[in-house]
């Protein structure tokens, strides 16, 4: 009896292992599906009612920081670039870029921080403070309901590829790729919860289990500790390039930010 | 930096039932849990919610350690005449925060 199951237990990891040779293929772009399309009903109301998600309160903070002087320079964002409603419109979209200065690419909050070190001659933000995240968090709400539209070019291309390597790479003591389940299992029940196609059209987020806002990386993170595999630093350049191919990945997409998931 | 949320409508008709609601920023540690070091993390939650109209209460609610962190509340109440709805709301280590919206009955 034992002896069987463990056979048929072998039998189907063998099987599986061999599907993902053949499979392992891109998501089609029409069946390309946000993770707002996997929430229930009362969850979806609650991303979408500005007043019941609990982002706003981020969005708010946001606002008080765009609007307040700060550093050596003691300039705020606003004398820079004027209303954030305007200044800010799809420029979520376009993240991570490749900046020019260091032809690295990075991130929204990288870039907001840059800003500040070069700009506002203030101490660079950590990544996950609530400074961080609320100034993210605005920008990235700027842009809600525009198509995802990250760069591609000779520049960008490599950072694509390797972020698309790491994505199919197999990791951690699970052996897992992303790939092996948001290419080929999603929609698939991972325990309770569904698979998501893992398409970041919402981030930062407000994430229920976290009880706070969270960016992208946080959420790789969580999903890598899950893989049993060594998460990436925050702003290490694996991160950043996983981003971007994440967003390649979703180009054309709606932009949901500051979304909300269970 | 905490700022509540409240969203009430400008205005509103006699008579016509209103909803309110409020979202504000907090962590609601439970006293329950543990953290990175092992000991448990004191408790710190919001105790209390008061919702007044010039003065008079009109809702009130006391929450407790299983309420999540930045709780929500919405309410319904009839609109009676204009004035000045005040929030608050109180709780562990001395938290109190006060916001006011005013609304017009016609």
């Amino acid at each position: 009896m034992m002896s069987a199951m463990r056979r048929g237990l072998t039998s189907a990891i063998l099987a599986w292992s061999l599907a993902d040779i053949g499979a392992a293929a891109d998501i089609p772009p029409d069946d390309r599906r946000s993770g707002t399309t996997v929430m229930g009903p009362a969850l979806q109301a609650m991303q979408n009612d500005d007043s019941g998600n609990p982002a706003g309160l981020w969005l708010a903070d946001g606002q008080a920081l765009w609007d307040e002087r700060n550093g050596d320079a003691d300039k705020s964002c606003a004398d820079c670039h004027g209303a954030a409603a305007t200044a800010m419109k799809g420029v979520a979209t376009r993240y991570p870029a490749v900046d020019p200065v260091s032809r690295q690419p990075i991130d929204l909050e990288q870039r907001i921080n840059l800003c500040r070190t070069t700009r506002q001659k203030a101490p660079a933000l950590a990544f996950e403070s609530r400074e961080l995240l609320s100034l993210t968090a605005l920008v990235a709400r700027q842009s809600r309901g525009l198509p995802i539209a990250v760069a591609v070019t000779p520049e960008s291309r490599p950072f694509i590829d390797a972020g698309n390597a790491l994505f199919h790479r197999r990791q951690g003591q699970l052996d897992l790729s992303c790939a092996q389940c948001h290419d080929d299992n999603w929609g698939r029940h991972l325990g309770g919860a569904v698979i998501p196609q893992g398409h970041p059209t919402g981030y930062p987020l407000y994430r229920l289990e976290w009880q706070t806002l969270g960016s992208l990386q946080r959420r790789l993170r969580n999903c890598m500790a899950g893989m049993r595999a060594e998460p990436y630093a925050y702003g290490s350049p694996d991160a950043v390039r996983l981003e971007l191919y994440l967003m390649w990945r979703a180009q054309g997409m709606t932009w949901e930010a500051p979304g909300l998931r269970p | 930096m905490t700022r509540p949320l409240i969203n009430v409508p400008k205005t509103a008709r006699r008579g016509e039932l209103v909803e309110i609601k409020t979202l504000v920023s907090h962590p609601m540690e439970s006293g329950y849990r543990p953290g990175l070091n092992g000991q448990i993390i004191p408790r710190d939650i919001i105790s209390s919610f008061v919702c007044l109209h010039d003065g008079k209460e009109i809702f009130r609610a006391t929450l407790s350690p299983a309420i999540a962190a930045n709780p929500f509340l919405s309410f319904f109440w009839v609109a009676t005449t204009s004035g000045t709805l005040t929030f608050q709301w109180t709780g562990d280590n001395g938290f109190s925060v006060s916001e006011s919206v005013d609304i017009a009955v016609e």
